[in-house]
């Protein structure tokens, strides 16, 4: 790979290790610094590699230029500290120490505990989810404002204050108690599960990209099952869902990039290995006596890597379908109720139902109902699909839909 | 918004029912509040089962119940959100428990806990 299109991509997997590491080292006081050093160290290599070359261990190579940089600023610091006040520097000798440690074990230490400093209860969970993409995920500012559908400045805005939140309320960077670890991993569980949705459905054209997003999303969560502390039955059970759904990333696009329905995908490309990797996980959260909605949300997609249609398979949606909307109501679980309402019952009893949810302003709310009365009543099937296709907001959601209507006539 | 306890009265706590028969209303119960909850309108819910339970009269006498003198028995209750008293009785309606002959759902607005009740 060319300098040009490699150091973005390492910028995406090796910023958030060398930050979290610096972070850990110089605190939430610091916090700028850290930042300064890991984003100056990607700019010395977008200045050197085209003119000399990609050296040959380009990880190895951005670790050593960030330490160095890093070891330079605490001289620095640690030189003025000493002529204006020598005190201070002896009571905080451990502060100038100098050496970064970029182990493999200090960056995961590193940023399992940024996940719970980051998830903090004391800032607002739409800041954590900021702070969780552009510190653990290294995404730029640019995609976390279009991952909000908000532009660049209010993001800006609100990552600085959820740092200084941060500072005033002197988080630390470190892993809760073991008591506050049900209570602290939530917000850490929501925050990956929406980074892997960002992947999972993005508009984006990018594969590589989306694709990165799902397993950055994963990989998160592994590191959380990795760690004795924070292998927890909901864990495992997220973990699960993502292997679950990810197991139909290839089967979702066609050649040209268009969307292919679940209905229509070619269950060979689905990913045999992750499915029964989900299974795994799924057993491992099955301890406990909590059900999480992310063990429900995993049974349902555990369901949906069964392509068949059986009638075991929609009564078993439909319950799990029933108590996650008991626990957390969603348009999206509300929908997709009623359509394994429809398959476990009937579409009589299931339009009844459709008809009384008023989710007039999903276009998926009329896609719904279309389904539901074709075959039944084909004009008014005809009728709400068309209503889908206005509402859809992008081109592959109008074909699909385009493709419904077709098929009625 | 009110909040609106929807109380399962079962005429006679007596009959015993059979596995299968528990497991059909299980399910039909489940879809009932399933639809309920679709519309983000329920709130909380429990079945109350029978073993165990006691009845403590005047006096601090304890029976077991709820079976025994008394044949009415509360079997569960949920609480759903509804923007009247006649949405409430709607979604109460589609309860189960009333396929039972004899068996109510009674309907009571919860009191709202600001003072005006």
């Amino acid at each position: 790979m060319e300098a040009p299109e490699l150091i973005p991509n390492l910028f995406r997997t090796e910023y958030r290790k060398i930050v979290s590491v610096l972070y850990k080292r110089f605190g939430f006081d610091q916090v700028e610094t850290a930042e300064d050093i890991a984003g100056d160290t990607f700019l010395t290599a977008a200045q050197t590699w085209p003119m000399r070359g990609v050296p040959p261990n380009p990880v190895a190579w951005l670790y050593n230029v960030a330490k160095n940089k890093a070891k330079n600023y605490l001289q620095r610091a640690s030189t003025f500290n000493e002529k204006v006040s020598p005190e201070i520097q002896n009571a905080s000798s451990e502060l100038y120490e100098t050496d970064i440690d970029l182990s493999p074990k200090n960056i995961n230490d590193s940023q399992l505990q940024m996940m719970f400093a980051i998830c903090h209860p004391s800032i607002p969970v739409e800041a954590q989810i900021g702070l969780s993409l552009r510190i653990l995920c290294g995404f730029g500012i640019d995609e976390i404002a279009s991952a909000f559908l908000s532009n660049k400045e209010t993001i800006n805005k609100r990552l600085y204050r959820a740092k200084e939140k941060l500072r005033e309320e002197k988080v630390r960077i470190e892993l809760p108690t073991p008591a506050q670890i049900d209570e602290r991993v939530e917000p850490v569980l929501r925050t990956i599960y929406l980074l892997f949705n960002e992947g999972y459905y993005s508009l984006s054209q990018d594969q590589v990209l989306r694709k990165e997003l799902c397993f950055e999303a994963l990989r998160l969560c592994h590191m959380l099952i990795e760690n004795k502390e924070t292998n927890k039955p909901q864990v495992n059970a997220l973990l699960a869902l993502m292997c679950f759904h990810a197991s139909r990333f290839d089967a979702r696009f066609g050649k040209n990039g268009e969307l292919i329905l679940y209905d229509d995908q070619d269950t060979s490309l689905w990913d045999s290995d992750l499915i029964s990797r989900g299974g795994y996980f799924l057993n491992c959260a099955a301890t406990g006596d909590q059900l999480s909605k992310y063990h429900l949300e995993a049974s349902i997609a555990y369901w949906n890597t069964q392509k068949e249609d059986t009638q075991e398979k929609w009564e078993n949606v439909l319950q799990l379908y029933n108590q996650l909307l008991m626990i957390e109501y969603s348009p999206v679980a509300a929908l997709n109720r009623t359509y394994a309402l429809a398959k476990a019952r009937s579409k009589e009893q299931a339009i009844i139902e459709a008809e009384q949810l008023k989710l007039e302003n999903y276009p998926f709310y009329f896609s719904l109902l279309g389904e539901l009365y074709a075959g039944i009543d084909n004009d008014s099937a005809k009728k709400n699909f068309q209503k889908a296709f206005v509402l859809a907001k992008n081109p592959a959601d109008k074909q699909a839909i385009q493709k419904k209507i077709d098929k009625l006539e | 918004m009110d909040q609106y306890a929807l109380i399962f009265r079962h005429e006679d706590g007596h009959k015993v029912a059979s596995p299968e028969q528990i497991q059909v209303w299980m399910k039909q119960t489940m879809d009932w509040i399933g639809g309920i909850a679709a519309k983000n309108k329920f709130v909380s819910g429990t079945g109350l089962p029978f073993d165990g339970a006691k009845i403590v009269g005047h006096g601090g006498v304890v029976t077991d119940g709820p079976f025994g003198e008394i044949k009415e028995t509360i079997g569960g209750l949920i609480v759903v959100k509804a923007d009247s008293v006649d949405e409430a009785v709607e979604f109460a309606k589609g309860c189960p428990v009333l396929q039972g002959d004899g068996n109510t759902v009674e309907v009571r607005r919860i009191a709202r806990n600001d003072g005006t009740h």
